[in-house]
């Protein structure tokens, strides 16, 4: 999850077999899914990635960087090894997500859109994450945590702290 | 590893076309949904009928569109001649991000190859070669399971070249957004697509006309898709048979907030709002009073417990009482919350949504949000409330998308019914209801062990 990427040439043969489902000559539709794939693999998103992605597909430069500034989920910094993401729309609020956020940072010792000083955990919100009928929740990485109680937290941080 | 969303199988009365098995952890295979009844009306529709037959079933069913506008399905695929010789796409919008709304979540979790049966219908119908189903970035489970049901399909001859023998052919891609609601309207999504940031485009000319690639294209819900393998089956006749003469079927809803029994629901159009609230979803949490709903997603208007009163859950129903059925995503708010900090989260959800393209709509909401952060702080003035209502008319039509004018009718809506709360709130410094949102908080009290020792909030 650390260090900036040296080349993308090992992901390639993932991407061209991408291409062959899409409709011949708009490889730029890539651009979102070839930028998920390298931030997955890296955590972040590097200066050198993006010179190397508008290369293999003849997209402009600008293009790149406005797709990485509009979607919330790129990021061009390295984040804590989990992301806890809560949830604090109108649903998450009325189910308590204000009180997990307070918890959660209490626990942690950071603000939202901190990382903890051993790099492990970044806290930050999110706007509805459709899991309004299970609130409150949180998304960790890529993993939905709902219904969630200050025991359920608790359990959580004791396994991913393991 | 995300486990799907579970809620108990409601017993509602009616017929269901969508939550009429019980869903098992392999309910969403192609072998359990063939075991349903699976893929017949795709190999009905290869065999047996033209493209445009397919398109004259979904017009006759009366089939409406389940994202939010309700635009009759069978009228947009019309428009598309299937042979005359253009690329043509179809697009399934999966990218459920209406606050309150997560009804496709349950389809796309449990019973992917029913939507996945009608994307392919409906491709066969204009004469799609490719198609795409756009699903939002954070749904983890439910691109797993979309994406393996694809997979299968392929695998089976469903998709691919020469599906079921036949001499149709397509290729469907599954298409990860990265975070960005407004990439639910269409023209923004299509943008998405080719890679872009989504932002939406004035229209005309319409999507059918100039869409993916400047293509022609239908952008269908993923409820509105599944609803096609059904009326191939039924027939238009007998699909017709259900919901109300202006709303044929069912709806998918979605329920949550301080309701006692949140969840998914499928209700046949036509259903009594009162009974659903109050009797299948047993009312509000603590046996408190019902304040208000939010009908169908943020972007509706708010309705308070009076107007829901004999109203029933059809598209005609909900405009006659003043607001919208959207995308079935209810939002139940009992008695005692604070309208006043309501309002300040929804309109957050707007400011930070806004995609900033257009002038009244990035800085209105902004401004917004802004004033109704001054009100909660406690140092709201006078003339705070008339500029509300004054820069919400400002959105009003003047915007590329929607979302400008749905942010302004949000908050303006809650300003209707709750005004007094506002003005107490501005003349006090503090809000009539302690500034609760929580009926029941698990968190309440909880006083958290630190893990490090930093700062805590």
């Amino acid at each position: 999850m650390t260090g900036p990427m040296n080349n993308i040439q090992h992901l390639i043969p993932e991407f061209e077999r991408w291409k062959e489902r899409y409709p011949a000559g708009f490889e730029g539709s890539l651009t979102i899914p070839c930028l998920r794939r390298i931030q997955e693999e890296r955590g972040y998103i590097a200066d050198s990635d993006i010179d190397e992605l508008v290369a293999y597909l003849g997209v402009p430069r600008t293009q790149v960087d406005e797709v990485l500034g509009f979607y919330t989920m790129f990021t061009r910094t390295p984040l804590g090894h989990h992301h806890l993401q809560v949830c604090h729309n109108v649903s998450c609020s009325l189910r308590g997500a204000d009180g997990l956020l307070k918890y959660l940072c209490g626990r942690l010792g950071i603000q939202p859109g901190e990382t903890t000083p051993d790099g492990k955990f970044t806290v930050s919100t999110a706007e509805c994450l459709a899991s309004c009928g299970t609130a409150p929740m949180m998304m960790v990485n890529e993993a939905y945590h709902e219904n969630l109680t200050p025991a359920a937290v608790d359990a959580l941080l004791e396994e991913l702290t393991k | 590893m995300t486990s799907p969303a579970t809620y108990p199988m409601p017993e509602l009365s009616g017929r269901k076309f969508f939550m009429n098995f019980p869903p098992t952890e392999q309910s969403h295979s192609l072998h359990d949904y063939r075991a349903r009844g699976g893929y017949q009306a795709l190999e009905k529709a290869l065999k047996e009928l033209q493209p445009a037959d397919v398109t004259k079933e979904v017009l006759a069913a009366g089939l409406l569109g389940h994202g939010g506008a309700a635009f009759p399905a069978g009228r947009k695929w019309g428009v598309i001649k299937p042979n005359d010789g253009e690329d043509h796409f179809v697009c399934m919008n999966a990218d459920e991000g209406e606050p309150g709304t997560f009804k496709d979540r349950w389809i796309l979790e449990y019973t992917p190859h029913l939507c996945l049966e009608g994307l392919i219908l409906a491709s066969y119908a204009i004469g799609g070669r490719h198609a795409f189903i756009y699903i939002r970035g954070e749904f983890d489970l439910p691109f797993r399971r979309i994406q393996a049901a694809v997979d299968e399909a392929y695998e089976a001859g469903l998709l691919g070249k020469n599906i079921l023998g036949t001499a149709y052919s397509l290729d469907v891609v599954v298409y990860r957004g990265a975070g960005s609601y407004v990439c639910g309207e269409a023209s923004a999504m299509l943008a998405s697509l080719e890679g872009r940031k989504g932002w939406p485009r004035n229209r005309p000319p319409r999507l059918t006309v100039k869409g993916l690639y400047q293509k022609p294209t239908v952008v269908n819900n993923v409820e509105t898709l599944a609803n096609v393998p059904v009326i191939l089956n039924l027939g238009a006749v007998e699909f017709k048979k259900t919901g109300t003469p202006k709303s044929p079927g069912t709806q998918m809803i979605s329920i949550s907030g301080h309701i006692a029994r949140p969840g998914v629901y499928e209700v046949e159009y036509g259903y009594s709002w009162e009974k659903f609230l109050y009797e299948d979803c047993g009312g509000m949490q603590g046996g408190k009073a019902l304040k208000c709903i939010i009908p169908g997603g943020v972007s509706t208007k708010i309705l308070n417990a009076q107007e829901i009163k004999g109203v029933t859950l059809d598209h005609n129903s909900a405009v006659a009482a003043g607001s919208q059925l959207g995308s079935g995503g209810m939002i139940a708010v009992a008695e005692g919350t604070c309208m006043v900090r309501l309002a300040r989260v929804i309109q957050r959800f707007y400011h930070h949504e806004s995609c900033g393209q257009c002038t009244p709509c990035r800085e209105g909401m902004g401004w917004m949000e802004r004033i109704l952060d001054r009100i909660v702080r406690g140092e709201g003035r006078p003339e705070d409330i008339d500029r509300l209502y004054r820069i919400s008319n400002a959105n009003d039509g003047t915007t590329i998308c929607s979302l400008g004018d749905s942010a302004g009718y949000a908050c303006t809506a809650i300003l209707d019914h709750y005004r007094e709360e506002f003005e107490y709130y501005i003349l006090n410094g503090r809000s009539m209801f302690d500034g609760r949102l929580a009926v029941d908080d698990p968190f309440d009290g909880a006083v958290p062990a630190p893990l490090y020792h930093g700062v805590a909030v």
